[in-house]
C-alpha cells in the first residue's frame, strides 16, 4: 500500500506537524505494510529530512502562489494517481482542513477528518478513530472506497527518527491559477500557535480582569506554552477570540493543559479533555473542572501561580 | 445579493452524550437540539447583515427531517427571508453536500455560507465538497467577511494569525468565531418567521462513502490528585516524574 502524506512547505521550514505526518504514515505502513511517499508543496528546502521520520520517497512540487483549495487538490490528486496512493494523509490544520472535503468530492473517495489512530482493518477496509461531539466521545469510521483521505489531528503521534534522509524528486504540476488571492498575512510573532502547542496555560473568569494576565503569561513563558482562555473571557474581550478554547472555539489536545480560574463548564471541557495531563488551579473546591483533572490545587491563583512559576524556573535551571 | 446559508441541527452544547444499541447509535432521547452555533452565530448573522447593507435575499437550507423545522423557523426569525428543507436524514457529509449542490447548482447564489464545522460530528467537510461540486472558489475558517463590489475580502484563520484573502463572487465560505455577533431573535422577527415560506423538497439518491462502526466514550479520569498549595514543588516533580510532560 502506498501512503501519500501532504506537506504544505511554502514557508521553507519543516514543522513538527510535518514530521508527525511522515511518522504517522510510517506507523501505518509498519502495521499494515506499504511505503510512505511525502509530497512537499513549496520550495522543498530540507524536505529530504522527512526520510528520517519514515518517508521512503519525497516528491517536491514547486509552488509559491496563493493558498487555493482547488490548486492544491489538483496537485494532490495528480500525485496520488501517479504514485497509486491508497491512503492520503493531510494535516488537520488550516492547510489540510479546507482540502479534505474538496479532495474527497473531486476523487469520489471516503474521507475522515481529525483522525487519531493507526487504523484497524474490518472487511479489508481501514477504520479510523476520531473525536466527535467536540471530544465528548469518539467514533470509529470505516472508509468504503478503495482510496481514502484522512486528516491527522496534531499532537496525536510524537515523531521519532526511524530512517535516513532521502533524495528529493521534483515533479512540476500545473494546478491551475488560484481564484482565491492571499493579499497579506497578520501573525502574532513569537507566540506558539494553540493547535500545535505541547503545553497550554489557560485562564478563566477567576483571573478577574485582563490586567492580571501577566502572571499567566509568565507561567506560560517558563513552560514555552501557548496561552488560551475560556469563552466568557473572550466574550468580554479580556482576550482575543483566537484564544478561546472549547466547544465553539478551538479544540486542543496538548500534553499539558493548565487551567487557572476556570470552573470547567461542559462546553469548555469538550474542547480540552483529550489533553494528556490536566492541571486545575481554582479556589473553589467544588469547581467541576477538578473531576476532569489529573492534578489540582485548591487555592487562590494569585498566590499560587507566581510560586509555581518560581518553582518551574528553579527546576529548569537545575536541568 | 443572493445569499444561501446552510444550517445544521446539533445537540445543545450542554448535552450529555450517550449511545444505544451497543454503542452503535447516538441516543437522542432527552437531548435538546439547537441550530449549530457556528451556523447561527456567525454565518447566518453575517449573511443577514450583508443583506441589510446591500439588499437581496437570504435563503436558509437544511437537510433533515420535519423535526428540524423549529431551528429553520429560528433562522427565519433571525432575519432569513425564506427556507428550504431537503427531507432526508443527513447520513454523512458526502450525502448532505450532494443534496446542497443539487439544490444550489442553478440558483445563481453570490455567496454560499456555512459554519466552519458542526459541534456533533466535527467534520468541516460539507462546504469543501459543495464548492468542488459547484466548481466555486472556497474560503474555509473565515473570521471576517466584507464585500466591495463583486469582491469578497476575508480573513482566514491560520495558526497564530490570519491570512487576508480576496475572492470574486460567487464563492463558498465557512465562518469561524468572529465573523459576526450572535443575534437573539425579537418578537417581531418570531412573528414574521411564521409567515415566511418554508419549502420542503425530496432528496436525490446518494450513497454514503463512510460508515460509523461504533462509538466510544472517553475513559473516566482516575481521580484528581490534590496538591498542597504550600508545596508547589511537588506539582513540578509529579509533572516531570509521573506525568512526564515537562
Amino acid at each position: 500500500m502506498k501512503i501519500l502524506v501532504f506537506i504544505d512547505n511554502r514557508k521553507n521550514i519543516l514543522k513538527k506537524a510535518d514530521l508527525e505526518l511522515a511518522y504517522y504514515g510510517h506507523s501505518v505502513a509498519k502495521k499494515h505494510g506499504g511505503d510512505v511517499v511525502a509530497m512537499v508543496v513549496g520550495s522543498g528546502v530540507n524536505a529530504g529530512d522527512l526520510g528520517k521520520f519514515g518517508a521512503k520517497e519525497v516528491i517536491n512540487v514547486p509552488y509559491n502562489g496563493s493558498y487555493d483549495v482547488a490548486v492544491f487538490s489538483n496537485m494532490i490528486s495528480q500525485i496520488a494517481d501517479q504514485t497509486g496512493a491508497e491512503l492520503i494523509v493531510l494535516p488537520h490544520n488550516s492547510s489540510g482542513k479546507p482540502l479534505i472535503g474538496w479532495l474527497a468530492s473531486k476523487m469520489n473517495i471516503s474521507s475522515v477528518t481529525g483522525v487519531i489512530n493507526i487504523p484497524e482493518y474490518i472487511d479489508d477496509k481501514p477504520v479510523f478513530k476520531k473525536g466527535v461531539f467536540s471530544s465528548k466521545a469518539f467514533a470509529y469510521v470505516k472508509t468504503l472506497t478503495d482510496i481514502a483521505v484522512v486528516s491527522l489531528m496534531p499532537n496525536s503521534f510524537s515523531p521519532e527518527e526511524v530512517g535516513n534522509p532521502v533524495d528529493v524528486k521534483t515533479i512540476e504540476i500545473d494546478g491551475g491559477l488560484p481564484k482565491v488571492k492571499v493579499v497579506g498575512v497578520e501573525k502574532v510573532e513569537g507566540k506558539v500557535p494553540l493547535p500545535e502547542a505541547d503545553i497550554i496555560v489557560s485562564g478563566g473568569r477567576g483571573m478577574k480582569g485582563p490586567e492580571n494576565w501577566g502572571i499567566l503569561e509568565e507561567l506560560a513563558e517558563v513552560l514555552g506554552a501557548a496561552t488560551a482562555c475560556s469563552r466568557p473571557v473572550s466574550d468580554v474581550n479580556w482576550r482575543p477570540h483566537t484564544e478561546h478554547v472549547g466547544q465553539t472555539g478551538i479544540v486542543v489536545r496538548p500534553n499539558l493543559y493548565i487551567a487557572l480560574g476556570i470552573s470547567g463548564a461542559i462546553q469548555h471541557l469538550a474542547g480540552v479533555n483529550n489533553s494528556k495531563t490536566i492541571v486545575v488551579i481554582n479556589k473553589d473546591p467544588e469547581a467541576p473542572f477538578f473531576k476532569a483533572a489529573d492534578y489540582g490545587i485548591v487555592a487562590d491563583l494569585f498566590e499560587v501561580v507566581p510560586e509555581l512559576t518560581k518553582a518551574l524556573k528553579e527546576y529548569k535551571s537545575e536541568k | 445579493m443572493n445569499l444561501l446559508v446552510c444550517i445544521s441541527k446539533t445537540p445543545d452544547t450542554t448535552a450529555r452524550i450517550t449511545f444505544k444499541d451497543d454503542f452503535t447509535k447516538f441516543d437522542e432521547s432527552g437531548i435538546q437540539f439547537i441550530m449549530n452555533p457556528f451556523d447561527e452565530f456567525y454565518s447566518l448573522v453575517r449573511a443577514v447583515e450583508l443583506k441589510e447593507q446591500f439588499g437581496g435575499t437570504v435563503t436558509v437550507l437544511n437537510v433533515g427531517p420535519a423535526a428540524n423545522d423549529i431551528i429553520i423557523r429560528k433562522a427565519l426569525a433571525i432575519g432569513a427571508d425564506k427556507a428550504v428543507r431537503i427531507n432526508a436524514e443527513p447520513t454523512s457529509a458526502y450525502f448532505v453536500a450532494s443534496q446542497i449542490a443539487e439544490y444550489a447548482k442553478d440558483k445563481n447564489f453570490d455567496i454560499i455560507f456555512f459554519g466552519k464545522e458542526t459541534i456533533d460530528y466535527n467534520g468541516g467537510e460539507v462546504m469543501g465538497m459543495v464548492a468542488e461540486k459547484l466548481d466555486l472558489p472556497f474560503v474555509h475558517l473565515a473570521s471576517h467577511l466584507d464585500v466591495e463590489g463583486k469582491t469578497g475580502k476575508l480573513d482566514r484563520d491560520i495558526e497564530g494569525g490570519v491570512e487576508k484573502v480576496e475572492v470574486e463572487m460567487p464563492f463558498v465560505v465557512s465562518a469561524s468565531k468572529g465573523m459576526a455577533e450572535q443575534r437573539i431573535p425579537n418578537m417581531r422577527g418570531i412573528m414574521m418567521a411564521k409567515r415566511k415560506p418554508l419549502e420542503v423538497m425530496e432528496p436525490i439518491e446518494v450513497k454514503d462513502l463512510v460508515e460509523i462502526v461504533k462509538y466510544e466514550l472517553p475513559k473516566e479520569k482516575s481521580g484528581v490528585k490534590l496538591i498542597d498549595p504550600e508545596n508547589v514543588k511537588e506539582l513540578v516533580r509529579l509533572l516531570h516524574e509521573e506525568a512526564k510532560v515537562i
